[in-house]
């Protein structure tokens, strides 16, 4: 089990730190993955320890994801829907501002530029929110499986999914283009 | 007609879930005739590769390492662990 430290551990921590944006609980995962799995009884007859390994700490990350986002859906989640989009459209229902023209920049150098403002602006959004878009906008989760999940209803998801998308082109409208 | 807070809605949304039959179409009219909606479409779309690149940087990043001080700490509690395990079984 020590050897798959050494092997495996940096890559875990990597893993869950990709997802859960946070060092600490990025190490907390990975010590349960561990812990879970020398109690497992599968662990004797692992061929490729690696994947198991991931496999495991993925439950594990959905689990802390799973505790943060179900605080918001009892609290800011339900907070009246439009009242919070109103800055941005207008009482007719258009842009209050309009949406500017941007794209990912493909040069490597502004591309790192653009990834490190976007990271900005995922951290100022509410932390529960970010992790819902992490988890849809990073392929493994589905909608169906992140609201059976997070025990919230499709239209909840669809709402701060909505919500977390809007604040993050805004910040980067002002904090990429702006710049 | 859709304005611009429905339709905004329904482009996020598309990202989520199949749109029907008559969503998909009030959009399509809804996006030709403004340029605003449209650069929103493509704003999300780009999001979502954007934030995939982000993850993949961390993922793929070998000069992040896990802290030796938590390295030991998980080192300990597997051998606590282990210890506790030879105890309980006779």
């Amino acid at each position: 089990m020590h050897d798959w430290l050494n092997e495996h551990g940096d890559f875990l921590y990597r893993f869950a730190l990709a997802r859960l944006r946070d060092p600490h609980l990025a190490e907390d995962v990975v010590q349960e993955t561990f812990l879970a799995a020398i109690k497992s009884p599968d662990f004797a007859g692992q061929s490729a320890p690696r994947t198991w390994l991931t496999g495991i700490l993925k439950h594990k990350i959905i689990d802390v994801m799973r505790k943060n986002v179900r605080e918001i859906a009892a609290s800011d989640l339900m907070s009246d829907e439009d009242a919070s989009m109103d800055e941005f459209f207008d009482e007719t229902g258009h842009w209050a501002e309009k949406p500017l023209a941007w794209d990912m920049p493909e040069n490597a150098l502004e591309q790192k530029q653009f990834l490190g403002i976007l990271q900005s602006c995922m951290e100022k959004l509410p932390a529960k929110l970010a992790q819902l878009f992490l988890m849809r906008d990073v392929h493994e989760t589905d909608n169906e499986e992140i609201c059976k999940e997070l025990n919230i209803s499709t239209t909840n998801a669809w709402v701060m999914l909505y919500r977390a998308r809007m604040g993050l082109r805004k910040c980067l409208e002002i904090n990429w283009l702006g710049a | 007609m859709l304005d611009c807070k429905q339709s905004s809605q329904l482009i996020s949304q598309s990202l989520d879930r199949s749109l029907t039959l008559r969503e998909r179409f009030a959009l399509q009219l809804h996006l030709i005739i403004c340029e605003y909606c449209k650069r929103f479409s493509q704003q999300v779309q780009t999001l979502r590769v954007a934030i995939r690149t982000m993850v993949d940087s961390v993922e793929k990043n070998n000069s992040i390492e896990m802290p030796s001080t938590t390295k030991k700490r998980i080192a300990h509690s597997i051998e606590r662990q282990v210890i506790e395990a030879n105890r309980t079984q006779p």
